[in-house]
C-alpha cells in the first residue's frame, strides 16, 4: 500500500476523471449555510455544498468533525433526536426538505440510508427487504417477491441467499447483513443513498464487495458516503468533501482533493499529519 | 479453594528466592477474607434452598393421600374427606382471565406511551417514579381501594342494588350496580394491583429493543406508529409476555385484596355454573353471568381450611397449597420457556 491516494484515483479512473470531461453533472442535493445544533453544542457551521446526481460523493474527516451529522440532516434522521435544531437550507432537486408541507416519510423513501452497524430487523431475509414496500402499502405477494429478488440482485446478495429467504436475517454474516441493509434501502426505490461508514465494521473481503457494489449502484443512484478510510474514498468516490470541526473545508473532484488539495488542513489530514 | 496455590517446586538450591512474591501476613489475611466471603455466600444460597425443601417435604407429607382426583373436582364440604377445590380453581381461572383482559392492554399501552411518545418532562418523570412506588404498595391497600371503588362504587347507587340489563341476542348481560362482591370487582382490583408491575416490565422490554432497529425502520420511510407496530412491539413481545405472566402469577396467589373485596370462603358453585371448558361454548348465558357472580379462589379456600377448627382440614389445606404451587410453577415455567424460545430467534 505505498500508492498515494491520488494514484489510487488515477489508476481507477484511467485519467478520465469526470471533471476533466467538462460535463457538469446535475445537482441532486444541495445545502446552503446549514448549521446544526445538539442543544447548545454546534456541530455544523454554515455548510454549503452541492452534491452531483448519479455520482459517489465521499465525506471525509477526523472523528467528530460533523460528517455523520451532516449526512443525517440530508434525510432528516436528526429530527428523531430530542433537543436538536438547524439553521440554513437543504434542497433535494430544488425542493426545501424542511418545508412545512414536506412529508418526512416521503422524503426518507426518496433518500435512503445505510448505517455503520448493519441493522437487520429480527425477521426473515424476505421480510427485511419487503418491509419498506409493505409499510408503503404494497400487499401483492407477487410484486413483493419481485422487489425482493431484484433488490437482492442489485445488492449482489441474491446468489448467496436465494434458497434461504425464509431464514432469519440475523443468520447472515456481517458483510452479508450490510449488503442486506443496502438491498433493503433499495426496496423503497430511492434516488439517493446515504451511507454512514458502511464498511467500517467489516473485514477487507466484505469491504471490497461493498465498494464494488457502490461503484455499480452509482449508475442509478446518487450516493453520499461518509468514511474515515481515505483509501476507500479514493477508490469509490467521484467527488470528495473534507469536514473539519463542523465546517466543510474543501469540496471538489476526488482526484483534485487528493492530488492538489487547496487547503492546508486538507493536505495535513490526507498526508496523515493529524486525524 | 483453587486460589490456595502451592509454592511451585523449584529444582535449584536453597538460596533461590521468590523475588518479592513470597506470602506475607497481609496477603494471607486477605485470602482468608476471600474464603470466608465465599463461604458466607454459599451458606446463604443453601439456606434458602433448605427452607424450600423443608417446606415442600412438609407439604407433601401432610397432603399425602388427600390430594387426589376427588379433591380437584369436588366442591368444598364440611367433611374433610369430601372437601375439594373445584370452586377455587374455576374462580381463579375467571379472575386470571379478567385480570389479564384489563391489565395487559392498559399496561402495555401505558408502557408504549411512556417509552416511545412521552416527552421527557417533569410530569413524565413524576409518573415514572410513582409507577415504581405503586409496584411496592402492599396488596391490602389495593383491596381497600377495590372495595370502595368497585364493590361499593362510592355508595353512588344508594342502598339498593340496581341491575343494568343488556340483551345481546344469545343472552342477557346483567350488570349489577354497584358491582358488589363479584368476580369482576376482584379482577378489577387485581388488575390495579399488577398494572404497575406490567407497565414497568413492558417498559424494560421496550427499552431493550436497540435504537438501531427504530432508526433502520424510520430510514425506510416508516411512521412512528408503523415502527412501533411492526418492529418494536414484535421484538419486545416475549419480554412483555414474560412480565405479564410473572405479574399474573403474583396476582393468582394474592389473598388479602380478595378478602377485602369479599371473596366467599365457602362456595359450592362455579361462576356462571360453568364447570368444564365445553360449557363455555354451550352455555353463553353462563359465560355472560360469570363475571357478575360471587366467587372463591384457590388461596381463599386454603385460608379457610387453615383456619378451620377441625384438625383434618390441615391436610386439605396442604393439598390446596400444592395445587396452587403447581399452578404457579406451570406459569413461571411457561414464562421461562417463552423467553428462551424467542431469545434464540430474536437477538442482536
Amino acid at each position: 500500500m505505498s500508492m498515494s491516494f491520488a494514484e489510487i484515483v488515477e489508476q481507477r479512473q484511467g485519467g478520465s476523471v469526470a471533471v476533466s470531461a467538462g460535463v457538469i453533472p446535475a445537482i441532486k442535493l444541495s445545502t446552503k449555510n446549514l448549521s446544526f445544533f445538539y442543544g447548545e453544542t454546534q456541530a455544523l457551521f454554515e455548510v454549503t455544498i452541492d452534491i452531483p446526481a448519479r455520482n459517489v460523493t465521499a465525506l471525509i474527516g477526523p472523528s467528530g468533525c460533523g460528517k455523520s451529522t451532516f449526512l443525517r440532516t440530508l434525510n432528516r434522521m436528526n429530527d428523531i433526536i430530542e433537543g436538536t435544531r438547524h439553521t440554513g437550507t437543504v434542497w433535494l432537486e430544488g425542493a426545501d426538505i424542511h418545508d412545512k408541507r414536506v412529508d418526512v416519510v416521503a422524503l426518507r423513501k426518496r433518500v435512503g440510508m445505510v448505517f455503520q452497524k448493519s441493522t437487520p430487523f429480527p425477521k426473515s431475509i424476505f421480510d427485511n427487504i419487503a418491509y419498506g414496500p409493505r409499510i408503503a402499502g404494497e400487499k401483492r405477494k407477487k410484486v413483493l417477491a419481485e422487489i425482493v429478488e431484484s433488490c437482492l440482485k442489485r445488492a449482489a446478495l441474491w446468489d448467496e441467499v436465494s434458497n434461504r429467504l425464509k431464514e432469519s436475517a440475523l443468520s447472515l454474516s456481517g458483510g452479508q447483513q450490510q449488503r442486506l441493509c443496502i438491498a433493503r434501502s433499495l426496496a423503497t426505490d430511492p434516488e439517493v443513498l446515504l451511507m454512514d461508514e458502511p464498511a467500517s465494521a467489516l473485514d477487507p473481503a466484505s469491504t471490497a464487495r461493498i465498494e464494488d457494489l457502490i461503484f455499480e449502484l452509482k449508475e442509478n443512484y446518487t450516493i453520499v458516503i461518509v468514511t474515515h478510510n481515505m483509501q476507500q474514498a479514493a477508490r469509490v468516490s467521484d467527488s470528495t468533501g473534507f469536514f473539519f470541526q463542523g465546517q466543510l473545508i474543501e469540496m471538489g473532484s476526488t482526484l483534485n482533493v487528493f492530488r492538489r488539495p487547496k487547503e492546508q488542513a486538507t493536505e495535513d489530514y490526507i498526508t496523515g499529519r493529524f486525524g | 479453594m483453587s486460589e490456595q496455590s502451592q509454592p511451585v517446586p523449584h529444582q535449584s538450591d536453597e538460596q533461590s528466592t521468590v523475588n518479592g512474591l513470597q506470602r506475607t501476613n497481609a496477603s494471607r489475611s486477605k485470602q482468608r477474607i476471600g474464603v470466608a466471603f465465599e463461604f458466607a455466600c454459599r451458606m446463604s444460597t443453601w439456606f434458602s434452598v433448605a427452607v424450600l425443601v423443608v417446606l415442600l417435604a412438609g407439604l407433601i407429607w401432610k397432603s399425602w393421600g388427600w390430594l387426589d382426583a376427588d379433591f380437584l373436582t369436588n366442591f368444598d364440604s364440611r367433611h374433610p374427606g369430601e372437601a375439594g377445590i373445584w370452586a377455587g380453581i374455576w374462580g381463579s381461572v375467571w379472575l386470571m382471565f379478567f385480570t389479564m383482559l384489563f391489565s395487559v392492554p392498559i399496561g402495555i399501552g401505558a408502557a408504549i406511551y411512556l417509552e416511545e411518545y412521552a416527552p421527557p418532562t417533569r410530569l413524565t418523570r413524576f409518573i415514572q417514579i410513582n409507577l415504581s412506588n405503586l409496584a411496592g404498595v402492599p396488596s391490602i391497600v389495593y383491596g381497600i381501594l377495590g372495595l370502595t371503588t368497585f364493590v361499593r362504587m362510592f355508595g353512588a347507587f344508594g342502598a339498593n342494588q340496581k341491575v343494568l340489563a343488556i340483551s345481546l341476542g344469545f343472552g342477557n348481560l346483567r350488570i349489577p350496580l354497584p358491582l358488589d362482591r363479584t368476580v369482576l370487582s376482584a379482577a378489577l382490583t387485581l388488575s390495579l394491583l399488577i398494572m404497575p408491575v406490567v407497565i414497568v416490565a413492558a417498559q424494560e422490554a421496550l427499552r431493550a429493543v436497540p435504537g438501531s432497529i427504530r432508526h433502520g425502520s424510520f430510514a425506510l420511510g416508516a411512521t412512528k406508529w408503523q415502527t412501533i407496530r411492526h418492529q418494536v412491539l414484535p421484538a419486545s413481545l416475549p419480554g412483555i409476555l414474560t412480565g405479564v405472566i410473572l405479574a399474573v402469577s403474583r396476582a393468582i396467589g394474592e389473598t388479602a385484596p380478595l378478602l377485602m373485596v369479599g371473596a366467599f370462603m365457602f362456595v359450592t358453585s362455579t361462576p356462571g355454573g360453568i364447570q368444564n371448558p365445553v360449557d363455555l361454548l354451550t352455555n353463553p348465558q353462563g359465560v355472560l353471568d360469570a363475571p357478575f357472580e360471587p366467587f372463591t379462589a384457590i388461596p381463599i379456600q386454603i385460608l379457610n381450611w387453615v383456619q378451620h377448627h377441625k384438625h383434618e382440614f390441615e391436610h386439605v389445606a396442604a393439598a390446596g397449597i400444592i395445587v396452587l404451587l403447581v399452578v404457579l410453577l406451570v406459569m413461571n415455567a411457561s414464562a421461562v420457556l417463552l423467553r428462551n424460545r424467542y431469545q434464540s430467534k430474536v437477538r442482536w
